[in-house]
């Protein structure tokens, strides 16, 4: 365990991330649940894209900043697909007075 | 930053992340989330990327995680009584989860180019190239200026979207 940390240490980590919220995704019916497994998912890629981006040093012997650009970009992304998504969770809470998926099952009320 | 800080925070990070999903309250799930999302931004700040590290506590663990919150005691979710298992979803779900992890293992075991340790930086290197705001911003606004300024519209896009979808009369 003392030895020097290896990319692939970050990687089974930010893969094991990755699978806990899919399992989430398929267990839990809360779909405010399911959504809080959706942001585990992108943040285990976000994990992966900066590991990857500290162990491709350039030629200037720096991180590549071009993974961490994108890691930037999703956090902005998942920030406003949070308050959509909510949003429209409200929207259906109002509808039905639910969010357990199971109870809804019909395409038109 | 020594392994041993690196296990603990991976292994709070996984412990917390497999408590949003057993969690039966919601509180619960989103508080565990907020820890999960705090040790993954120590994981990022021990790969040197100290903007995404700040900018993960900030938003994710800040603003977003507020979100999640403020909906949850709006909506006013209850401890879910325990309802009947879904035994084909759960089964389906721990299979494919165990699947993947299997996948991985294998992957990484024949990934040998992921088994080296981190490349060190070179011994000239000053304080001022390792700025990494600095180099983070250099880099957002020049090579990635373009894809910057979509963000934006992207950003005012959701926001009048939110306000639409939460009018009162949805028609």
């Amino acid at each position: 365990m003392n030895t020097a940390l290896t990319l692939n240490d970050y990687l089974l980590v930010s893969g094991l991330l990755f699978a806990i919220g899919f399992a989430g995704v398929l267990l839990r019916r809360n779909i405010i649940i399911i959504f809080m497994c959706l942001e585990l998912m992108l943040s285990a890629a976000n994990l992966s894209l900066v590991a990857f981006s500290r162990f491709n040093v350039g030629v200037t012997g720096l991180p590549n900043y071009n993974g961490q650009m994108l890691v930037f970009f999703i956090i902005t992304v998942a920030a406003a697909e949070v308050a959509v998504g909510l949003a429209i969770i409200v929207a259906l809470y109002r509808a039905r007075q639910t969010t357990h998926v199971e109870d809804i099952n019909s395409l038109k009320f | 930053m020594s392994p041993l800080l690196f296990w603990l925070f991976a292994t709070l990070m996984l412990g917390f992340g497999l408590a949003v999903v057993i969690n039966r309250n919601p509180v619960a799930s989103a508080l565990s989330l907020v820890v999960c999302f705090l040790c993954l931004a120590g994981l990022f700040i021990s790969l040197d990327a100290f903007f995404i590290g700040v900018i993960q506590v900030l938003v994710y663990a800040g603003a977003v995680m507020v979100l999640f919150l403020f909906i949850i005691m709006l909506l006013d979710l209850k401890e879910t009584r325990p309802r009947k298992l879904n035994t084909l979803g759960a089964m389906v779900g721990a299979g494919i989860a165990s699947a993947f992890i299997l996948q991985l293992w294998f992957v990484l075991d024949r990934f040998s180019a992921g088994k080296r340790p981190f490349p060190a930086f070179p011994e000239g290197t000053t304080v001022r190239q390792l700025d990494d705001v600095r180099q983070v911003g250099m880099t957002l606004f020049t090579t990635h200026n373009l894809p910057f300024q979509v963000i934006g519209a992207l950003v005012l896009v959701a926001t009048i979207g939110v306000v639409i979808l939460s009018r009162r009369e949805l028609k």
